[in-house]
């Protein structure tokens, strides 16, 4: 490999390197993520063009041809998509990566059935590449709503166990024996893809952006294996960094959830077991109109809103900002309390409420917002449920106890904004809604709010 | 099994410490980032994840001509790992474009 490249990949590579860093960042994040894409174009032009092999013209069409149609169709979808879709969207370009890695081995077996390094390499990434394809294709489905329930076939666990450790005696045995059958490569292939489904299909869609950041930072690792295999730096190391970081942000985000990683695979949440019994003491619920609730906004000094994924699902974000620059006008302290799974995906909330022009300095986060709410005379929750459930702290028997929430029942009243009655997407039943000084809105976020606002102006 | 692994470290000493440092530099980028950046995030280091698109164009150079599957294959390959580069940065600045803060 001539130095050249060599050099251009060792720019593409700290261009990764600073631009992650710099996406963690809120005033560095968007010249980061340039950054990061123009040292990923520099390694792309470098290794089509850098080399000393000889090439014939029509391969080189084929590769441009190929870059230009990925390009148009990533971009179009890119610019298109609604915000509130983006984690199915990163689902599946994810599972894209996979299957990208998936196709790389799948052409290089043959070549390298007698090497033993080598063919390890291969064969992990075939299998690791259509795992992450199927398994992101499942949870886009899930997330896109196209694959609603949650399908568990008896002994799933067991059965997926099974499946996974045949898995790897296949890879063994293909490795060790070194066979270039066609017919056992695809077959191999195809287990991935059964896994991949296997795996993802019995996991629920509140569980479903750990999964995805799993499946991320699986791409990340299909990647890195590709890159030894090429003895490829700018893949393995790039590969190397999505992985880590991918597992990082997994963990932090089963933490919020107060999850582990072993029970959003293995599947703790039963359903319906855990609502039993507790209905007897929950008492009445009040509720209120829209009216009342802006005489009580009116007159409060600070109110604090907290939006869950019900707003984004009305498309309530922009009557929401509304709502806040009005009371910000009338002299009325406002914020934003942010869970750190509000939305569907940690920081989801953030980029929708963005989008909706809403300050990023008026977003305060769950352990700096919790201390103020003893000083909130109004939490308007809209569209959250179980990041507000004090069931978290108060009830062991539930599946959510010694979650991290908003301590919103600490404030001097709550009003609650909900289309029914039904329960959250835990299917818990939550003791706030019938707090003494809770009042309940019901109705559609965007309708809701946009009367709140309506009476809100004529005071 | 043992062995093997053994052999791989040998042989390739300093992949392995490549391979070694970088999880600990991915880790520590990463480590003290706030909650409201892990979208964008998360999206970004999606579209990191297509550099897999280096390895497809490296099969496509290295194809025989007359290799249809090869082609094909690879052509798949670089498609599809293109799509989540540019999707994946382009989508990433989107979101980004929505962070601002008051002037």
């Amino acid at each position: 490999m001539g130095i050249l490249l060599n050099i251009i990949y060792l720019i593409a590579t700290v261009t990764f390197i600073v631009g992650l860093k710099m996406l963690g960042h809120p005033e560095t994040a968007k010249k980061g993520n340039l950054i990061a894409a123009a040292g990923m174009g520099l390694a792309i032009v470098g290794t089509v063009f850098v080399h000393e092999q000889q090439v014939p013209p029509l391969i080189y069409i084929l590769i441009a041809a190929a870059i230009l149609i990925g390009s148009l169709i990533g971009w179009l979808i890119a610019i298109k998509v609604e915000m509130t879709k983006m984690p199915e969207l990163v689902s599946l370009f994810n599972g894209f990566g996979g299957a990208s890695a998936a196709l790389i081995g799948l052409v290089e077996y043959s070549k390298n059935v007698n090497n033993i390094t080598q063919s390890t390499t291969i064969v992990s990434g075939i299998i690791i590449g259509a795992i992450t394809f199927s398994g992101s294709l499942i949870a886009w489905g899930k997330l896109n709503g196209s694959l609603k329930s949650v399908v568990r076939i008896p002994y799933y666990n067991i059965i997926n166990n099974l499946v996974i450790i045949g898995i790897v005696i296949f890879a063994a045995f293909m490795v060790a024996t070194g066979v270039d059958s066609q017919l056992l490569l695809y077959t191999f292939l195809a287990s991935g893809l059964i896994y991949g489904i296997l795996f993802v299909l019995p996991i629920g869609g509140a569980d479903m952006p750990v999964v995805i950041s799993l499946l991320n930072s699986l791409t990340g690792i299909a990647a890195a294996i590709t890159g030894i295999l090429y003895n490829n730096m700018v893949m393995l190391v790039g590969g190397i960094l999505v992985g880590s970081a991918g597992i990082i942000l997994t963990v932090a985000m089963c933490r919020a959830m107060n999850r582990t990683l072993g029970s959003v695979i293995f599947g703790a949440f039963g359903g319906a077991a855990t609502a039993v019994g507790e209905n007897k003491a929950l008492g009445s619920i009040k509720s209120t109109n829209p009216s009342d609730a802006a005489i009580m906004m009116n007159y409060a000094n600070q109110v604090v809103i907290v939006p869950g994924y019900g707003l984004a699902v009305a498309q309530a974000q922009h009557v929401i900002h509304e709502l806040e620059e009005l009371l910000t006008k009338k002299g009325v302290n406002v914020k934003y309390a942010i869970h750190p799974v509000a939305g569907r995906m940690p920081g989801h909330m953030n980029v929708l409420l963005a989008e909706s022009n809403v300050e990023y300095n008026m977003l305060v986060e769950m352990e700096d917002i919790n201390p103020q709410f003893s000083n909130t005379d109004i939490v308007l929750v809209v569209g959250a449920n179980d990041v507000v459930n004090p069931a978290a702290h108060n009830n062991p028997a539930s599946p959510i106890y010694g979650m991290p929430i908003l301590d919103v029942e600490n404030a001097k009243h709550i009003i609650v904004n909900k289309r029914s009655m039904n329960a959250g997407y835990a299917g818990i039943e939550n003791e706030l809604f019938y707090n003494s000084k809770t009042s309940m809105l019901f109705g559609d976020a965007k309708a809701a709010l946009t009367d709140l606002v309506a009476e809100l102006k004529n005071m | 099994m043992m062995n093997e692994i053994l052999e791989f470290i040998g042989n390739n000493l300093q992949i392995t410490y490549i391979l070694i440092l970088a999880i600990f530099v991915g880790v520590e980028v990463i480590k003290s980032i706030p909650a409201v950046l892990h979208t964008p995030l998360m999206s970004g280091a999606n579209a990191l994840s297509g550099v897999v698109i280096v390895g497809a164009i490296l099969v496509m150079l290295h194809a025989d001509p007359t290799d249809y599957v090869a082609l094909s294959l690879g052509f798949v390959a670089v498609v599809l790992g293109v799509l989540n580069v540019v999707g994946g940065f382009a989508v990433t600045d989107r979101m980004l474009q929505m962070f601002k803060r008051k002037k």
